[in-house]
């Protein structure tokens, strides 16, 4: 059985139909890319399958439960956890409050180990422990992100473009770390506008266009797929 | 001078800075009068600045309420006075009943102890309620909506006393371990003001302590950063913003409490109005929203409110100038809203938050 099944949702902003009938499912364990161009309707998926949004039909199902309608906060106690879009990060808390925010949820006693574990994973944010989220560089703000996002220890993670705005370089080291929670065992559900990337990583892909699933294939054959080729990839 | 960001000559811009030159001599004149003059001895500066400071301190602990839900929720509780007036109102009638048996003049500390905490949730449970019953449906509306709502439960609040206690003015017992007055050479300083500073600055460092070191603080300025993101971290936005209208609720209660031994008359439905109007100036003062600068305006309102109607308008040759105290305090609210809208303290205010 799927981790999480979305079944035929259809989400409005207002009066503006954004996702027309989305359709896909998470395995347990998983990597999953949705790729698509701006608009497509990505961020919008993430957001309601986060509780951000409610979807007006269709519904979602998590763990065997229909969530289609639980809030956002309550989700994050069952084990979905998101990295927002444009990272989020509280910039007048310091980088460990943040994290400690990330860990709101948590009640065991083992909130200190995991600490060490988001610095020994980004040691960047060890050096700046007692700094504001603020004065941190984009790169080291969606390190913030996706540690603090970790805290609640999900079982689901959702990331929404981690890759925006960064140098290169520092792509690496998020799709690094992304790749290493998986190993973990973590499901994870990654919305990317650099297809490239995320199909590198990714176990299987959707490609979402005008708020509808168009493809959806292996992460290996949608690298060989034309189309995903010309639009996404940028291959002629 | 006299002309505006591109360069042309502008009437508005002119007109502020003749205020502005304006008001510097009237200070400078008023001052150098007043202390030319030598009618007020050091001594009595000292007085009056202990005064202000207790005065502010009462201030203060208003204008962290409005201040904390601002932050919050960009919103003005302007019934956050009737907040005030309710503890005032609860822990009078505590004070009575304990003047009766005698406990409260036995056992001063715990009876005030007692009155503080009766007071503080009195107003807790009345800011919650106002916050449960008045804002929350509404959240979401336009801004202007939760306003009139928070004029209405001011007015509400005010009635609802009036009815139950009637209009006239109650006055607190006199606690006897208050009275009198500390003697440091000649200058003399009551022990109440002593007290109702003390007391002040240990709930200033409580909200200090509570906002800055625990998990519910934390998600408090968490909350008042970015609401969307806070959800997605496990954090009830509900709970939260009511959690924030208790506390601010409970330090209003403190301030009827100090209040009432600070100056024990005038006890009365309507004694919420000036105090709240006058703290919401001192939180715009300190940059409304930042809570140092809500204490600090708090004590600055204070402390200007009974230096300034001496110094400067005593110098200038204005009759009964004590009486004006009110009048120092919104002039400082209409200078600042005029020369510096984002308070002493305060970030200069991005569109979304403006």
């Amino acid at each position: 059985m799927a981790l999480l099944e979305v079944n035929d949702i259809h989400t409005y902003y207002g009066n503006i139909h954004a996702l027309k009938g989305i359709s896909f499912e998470v395995d347990s364990g998983e990597i999953i890319a949705l790729i698509g161009s701006n608009g497509a309707g990505k961020t919008t998926t993430l957001r309601t399958i986060s509780g951000l949004m409610s979807p007006r039909a269709g519904n979602i199902v998590y763990a065997g439960r229909d969530i289609s309608s639980t809030r956002a906060d309550l989700l994050v106690l069952s084990g979905i956890s998101m990295v927002p879009e444009g990272r989020g990060v509280f910039a007048k808390l310091t980088v460990e409050e943040n994290l400690d925010m990330g860990a709101y949820v948590r009640t065991d006693g083992e909130v200190a180990d995991d600490l060490d574990s988001a610095f020994e994973m980004f040691p960047r944010l060890l050096e700046r422990r007692k700094q504001l989220a603020g004065t941190l560089s984009g790169g080291e703000q969606q390190m913030l992100a996706i540690a603090r996002a970790l805290m609640s220890r999900p079982r689901l993670l959702l990331l929404d473009e981690p890759s925006m705005g960064l140098a290169p370089v520092l792509v690496d080291v998020v799709f690094e770390a992304i790749q290493r929670i998986a190993s973990e065992g973590v499901t994870i559900l990654l919305v990317e506008q650099n297809a490239h990337m995320a199909l590198q990583i990714a176990n299987r892909g959707y490609v979402l266009q005008s708020g509808e699933v168009a493809i959806s294939d292996t992460a290996a054959n949608l690298q060989r797929n034309e189309v995903v080729q010309k639009t996404y990839l940028g291959i002629d | 001078m006299f002309r505006n960001k591109s360069g042309e000559f502008s009437w508005v811009d002119f007109t502020i800075d003749v205020l502005r030159v304006l008001i510097v001599l009237a200070v400078v004149v008023g001052a150098w009068n007043t202390l030319s003059s030598g009618r007020i001895s050091l001594a009595q500066w000292v007085n009056l600045l202990a005064a202000g400071l207790s005065q502010g301190s009462i201030y203060a602990l208003i204008a962290l309420g409005y201040t904390l839900v601002y932050g919050i929720l960009l919103m003005i509780n302007f019934a956050h006075g009737e907040v005030f007036m309710a503890g005032a109102f609860s822990a009078f009638f505590l004070a009575e009943a304990l003047n009766r048996t005698g406990f409260l003049n036995e056992q001063p500390l715990l009876s005030i102890l007692l009155m503080f905490m009766f007071a503080g949730l009195i107003s807790m449970t009345v800011a919650v309620l106002v916050e449960r019953i008045a804002y929350r449906p509404l959240r979401g509306s336009p801004r202007l909506v939760p306003l009139i709502t928070a004029i209405g439960a001011s007015f509400f609040l005010q009635y609802a006393f009036r009815g139950l206690y009637g209009s006239n003015f109650k006055a607190y017992p006199q606690v006897r371990a208050l009275q009198g007055a500390v003697q440091i050479g000649d200058i003399s300083i009551p022990v109440a003001q002593i007290f109702v500073f003390c007391s002040a600055l240990v709930l200033m460092f409580g909200l200090h302590w509570l906002v800055e070191r625990t998990r519910i603080g934390k998600a408090m300025r968490a909350v008042s950063e970015n609401k969307e993101v806070a959800r997605l971290m496990g954090i009830d936005i509900d709970w939260v913003i009511l959690f924030t209208f208790g506390v601010g609720g409970f330090l209003a209660g403190a301030a009827g409490v100090i209040n009432g031994l600070f100056r024990p008359q005038g006890v009365n439905f309507y004694m919420g109005f000036i105090p709240g109007i006058k703290a919401f100036t001192a939180a715009v003062l300190g940059g409304i929203g930042n809570i140092p600068g809500a204490m600090l305006g708090g004590l600055f309102l204070g402390v200007i409110e009974a230096i300034g109607p001496n110094l400067v308008l005593a110098g200038l040759g204005i009759p009964g100038a004590n009486q004006l105290k009110d009048v120092i305090a919104f002039t400082m609210l209409v200078l600042v809203l005029i020369f510096r809208p984002q308070g002493i303290l305060g970030e200069r205010l991005s569109e979304t938050k403006a």
